[in-house]
């Protein structure tokens, strides 16, 4: 007997467009950023940077720097605890290796801390700086993704300390960070067996995810003799965590508040606080690090260059006999996220395809040249660029219709995949089946809304100007399951509101938001009665933060179970009030009802706080899952190319997306947009392009080109509702998985417009010419 | 050295204190008019757009000493602090179209938009698109903030 498939049914405020709770604030610019709060006395800290790729520092001597006047500290790798940690703000124990000490006697690229000082100004901080005398010992650089692993490379992490500390493959004296092996079944055999074999390689680059706010961290020491971090931050609990690692103090002497945050795109993953806040406990005054523009670009972090390639053995009937993906990723100078983003490459592709035959292997490895990090998509945008266009020419040389082909193979509700279980982040993943898939519906849709059926083939390929149709299918995950954590704290007032506390990290997504709409829902009360406050680790509950996907699956599903059992403690009240069972109390519109009597949610929170037996109505709770389970998404674009000047333009482009249920439908929009012209952004533009001597030559948003305004094609944004049981409300997440989207499907519409195949991104107008006259 | 500049910001007489090389930007943020936000400092971004006599520029790209007499509008003139009161017909656009996600770049397109609309009350998706070129935005898309504009102009029309 099968069971009866949960859906959403009616509801007041979750699947509503409600308006942020915080927008009006952002949008009149009132101070409620990390840098809106000014302290008297505030210190400015200034980083001097590595000007070399790879260097021993010899001698280092800042006497010169600390005379100068108003100055007020000094530090480099000889005044601070040599303390081996990863800045990846990841959960304990850490995946990314511990390879990065606050302050190092070598440094590893250009860009690399050096020292930093504490002045009362940022013109003395920086005249400071000059006056810092370093003798450096010149090494030789290795800058070269292919061959960091070769024969007599320069070892780049030469310090015996380097270490993982969990059990994974870590040879820092091969320049590997990180390494996987995965296989499922035979692929060579089937692959033999094959009717029809396809292999691309492909090439990504250098990116950086450029919030509009760059990174600041203001430190200050409070009247408890506590340090208070208030930081730009998608993680303040590892970064309480990790700074008191680093500085060797405990947690508890630590505060870590984000107030509002100007985007953070997985860049403010990363724990870079450790050096402002020993500055501020060196000197016990205020201290402000803020990023420039060029620093933002090159000493935060960045996305993992790759060289994936992808082997892929079909049948004459289109069926998918083997897949063999390969992936090199670029983690730079230290190995934060290397291998979690080496994991995702397989694990957030490769279940999307029906396959008994599969494997996966790859490894980082260490350069000379800035560090990669957390981006949105996470290794999903590396790999599925090169699944997705091996999928297009299948769908070509087979005589399918890429659309077709993707619906004939891809993994359906109800089925699983060998690769849940295989691949982890970092270890070994979890089985899992799939609970709601609406790709079947999303390839329908966005096919209708782009005209596939009339465009795909019929384009005049003869013109100067010509153009193409592309599309492909994604998906991704929802937090990281049996790892992440989250929780939610909620109390009622007199009045019969809410103070929900979340240690969700809302970064401009509007997860506070999604969070008081979940809130309002379960407790049956409109979203003006939640007052919502997040991440500040002295008055929130734990919550892992703002990545992997996770913060409306998992920190919504840790709010839906805290407001339903506040919502059994109101209907226990109620019912002594009214004298009924409480099994006949109902609520519902801020009420609650039985036995012909009604009580007001104002009447119940005044009764148990005044009255009789008084109490807090109130609760704590978390949630964990065991599941991740994927949202899909089908994109098609339709490009012009002038095959004179290689130049592309996008003239439409189509994402459907199912998420679940979106519980802000306009905010669920907004992230699949800004995510998509991120993509085209990386597809077409983006590159930080390097010197011979590893020096970035673009840290500036002037050449380094994201969109601008004027600079799109139409967008369309299509969202399919799903029921996924696992999560609040039927949710799933839906922040990074649109951002994997563009490189594959504007690559394919390039090759239907002129059989010229793009594998190395961006998609320049000369490598498109260069590929068209090949 | 200190100098004082004076200058109208946000519609009341000020006395900006500053230094001959400093941005309007710092001179801005260093007299409490947190409005301007610093995202690049090189002329490109758009978060610290303010109107200088009614036309929309970049204060990083200003010097603070050349402002003295001229009438400087920030992202807070747009702000009705208090409760029940209805935000400005603009900022209430951008909310509720959603274009507000980080909101770091809305203050400097708010003022981008209220420069467009003052001169043609009924853009086209083009036009409205134009204004906000020079200001950048890494959330959204910009399809939510494009559609603010229009419904803006709805709103200022509907008083």
């Amino acid at each position: 007997m099968s069971e009866k498939k949960p859906t959403l049914g009616d509801t007041k405020v979750v699947a509503h467009s409600e308006l942020k709770v915080d927008a009006v604030a952002l949008a009149t610019g009132r101070p409620v950023y990390t840098d809106d709060m000014q302290l008297p006395g505030t210190l400015i800290a200034r980083v001097l940077w590595s000007p070399h790729a790879h260097a021993r520092i010899k001698r280092i001597d800042t006497s010169k720097a600390r005379e100068l006047p108003g100055v007020a500290c000094v530090v480099t790798h000889e005044d601070v605890p040599r303390v081996m940690k990863t800045t990846g703000g990841q959960g304990y124990p850490e995946p990314s290796p511990y390879d990065t000490p606050m302050l190092d006697n070598k440094v590893r690229y250009v860009g690399d801390r050096v020292a930093a000082v504490a002045a009362e100004s940022l013109e003395i901080a920086d005249r400071a700086l000059g006056l810092i005398e370093v003798e450096y010992e010149l090494l030789e650089p290795m800058f070269d993704i292919r061959a960091a692993d070769g024969e007599g490379a320069p070892v780049i992490h030469d310090e015996p300390d380097a270490k993982a500390i969990i059990p994974v493959p870590y040879f820092p004296e091969k320049n590997v960070a990180a390494e996987v092996d995965m296989a499922i079944g035979d692929v060579d055999a089937a692959l033999a067996d094959s009717d029809l074999v396809i292999e691309h390689e492909t090439e990504t680059q250098y990116g950086q995810h450029c919030p509009i706010e760059p990174h600041v961290t203001l430190c200050y020491i409070d009247d408890d003799d506590r340090l208070v971090i208030r930081s730009s931050t998608q993680v303040p609990f590892h970064v309480r965590r990790i700074v008191a690692q680093a500085l060797e103090i405990p947690v508890r002497k630590i505060r870590v508040i984000k107030p509002r945050i100007g985007g953070g795109f997985g860049a403010k993953q990363e724990v870079l606080e450790d050096l402002v806040a020993l500055l501020c406990l060196r000197t016990r005054k205020p201290v402000k690090h803020e990023y420039t523009r060029s620093e933002e670009f090159v000493s935060t972090r960045t996305r993992h260059p790759s060289v994936v390639s992808v082997k892929a053995g079909f049948a004459k009937d289109g069926s998918m006999n083997a897949l063999a993906m390969r992936s090199r990723l670029n983690t730079g100078a230290y190995g934060s996220h290397a291998l979690t983003v080496l994991c995702n490459c397989g694990a957030k592709t490769l279940p999307l395809y029906h396959c008994d035959n599969i494997t996966f292997d790859g490894d980082s490895v260490y350069t000379n040249l800035p560090v990669g990090g957390a981006y949105r998509g996470y290794g999903g945008t590396q790999a599925a660029f090169t699944l997705e266009v091996v999928m297009d020419d299948a769908a070509r040389q087979l005589g399918i219709d890429p659309v077709a082909l993707r619906k004939q193979l891809h993994i359906q509700e109800g089925e699983s995949s060998p690769v849940f279980r295989a691949l982890g982040e970092g270890t070994e993943g979890v089985d899992q089946s799939i609970g709601s898939c609406g790709l079947d519906a999303c390839l329908d849709q966005g096919a209708a809304a782009i005209g596939w059926a009339e465009k795909y083939g019929h384009g005049d390929k003869t013109g100067r100007y010509r153009r193409g149709m592309g599309m492909c299918a994604l998906m991704q995950g929802s937090s990281i399951p049996e790892i992440d954590m989250a929780s939610a704290s909620l109390k009622m007032n007199d009045d019969g509101s809410f103070n929900l506390l979340v240690g969700a990290t809302d970064l401009g997504t509007g997860s506070d938001t999604v969070m008081a709409q979940i809130a309002a829902e379960a407790l049956g009360t409109d979203l003006e009665q939640i007052l919502v406050f997040s991440s500040d680790t002295d008055l929130t509950p734990f919550d892992v933060g703002a990545y992997a996907s996770s913060t409306t699956y998992l920190s919504g599903e840790a709010v839906r179970r805290t407001a339903l059992k506040v919502r059994d403690q109101i209907a226990g009240v109620a019912a002594s009030m009214m004298g009924v069972p409480v099994e006949e109390v109902t609520l519902g519109e801020a009420r609650a009802v039985g036995g012909g009597k009604e009580k007001t949610y104002e009447d119940i929170a005044r009764y148990a706080l005044y009255v009789k037996d008084q109490f807090q109505i109130g609760c704590i709770d978390s949630a964990i899952s065991h599941v991740s389970p994927p949202p899909f998404s089908a994109h098609f674009v339709e490009a012009e190319v002038d095959t004179r000047t290689g130049k592309v333009s996008l003239i439409k482009y189509v994402s459907a997306v199912d998420c679940g249920t979106a519980i802000n439908p306009k905010l669920a929009e907004g992230q699949i947009e800004g995510a998509v012209v991120n993509g085209i952004g990386y597809a077409m533009t983006e590159e930080m392009v390097f010197s011979n001597k590893g020096r970035c030559l673009n840290p500036s948003l002037r050449y380094y080109k994201i969109p601008g305004p004027t600079d799109l094609p139409e967008l369309v944004t299509i969202l399919v509702p799903t029921y996924e049981p696992s999560g609040p409300y039927g949710a799933k997440s839906v922040s990074e998985i649109c951002i994997n989207g563009p490189l594959p499907a504007i690559s394919n519409a390039i090759f239907d417009a002129t059989g010229a195949r793009l594998l190395h991104s961006p998609f320049t107008a000369e490598k498109v010419w260069r590929a068209i006259n090949s | 050295m200190s100098i004082t500049v004076k200058c109208i910001i946000d519609g009341a007489p000020a006395a900006l204190t500053t230094t001959p090389g400093q941005t309007l930007l710092d001179a801005l943020r260093d007299n409490g008019h947190l409005a301007v936000k610093r995202g690049c400092e090189q002329g490109t971004c758009g978060s610290c757009v303010v109107l200088v006599d009614g036309v929309p520029l970049y204060a990083c790209l200003l010097f603070a000493a050349g402002m003295e007499g001229r009438d400087v509008t920030t992202g807070a003139a747009l702000d009705r602090p208090g409760v029940g009161e209805k935000p400005h017909p603009i900022i209430a656009a951008f909310v509720e179209e959603a274009g507000v996600q980080c909101g770091y770049c809305v203050p400097g397109m708010a003022l981008s938009t209220q420069v467009l609309l003052a001169e043609n009350p009924s853009p086209t998706e083009q036009e409205a698109r134009r204004a906000l070129d020079g200001h950048l935005c890494r959330c959204t898309g910009y399809v939510k903030q494009i559609k603010a504009v229009l419904r803006a102009a709805e709103l200022l029309k509907e008083g």
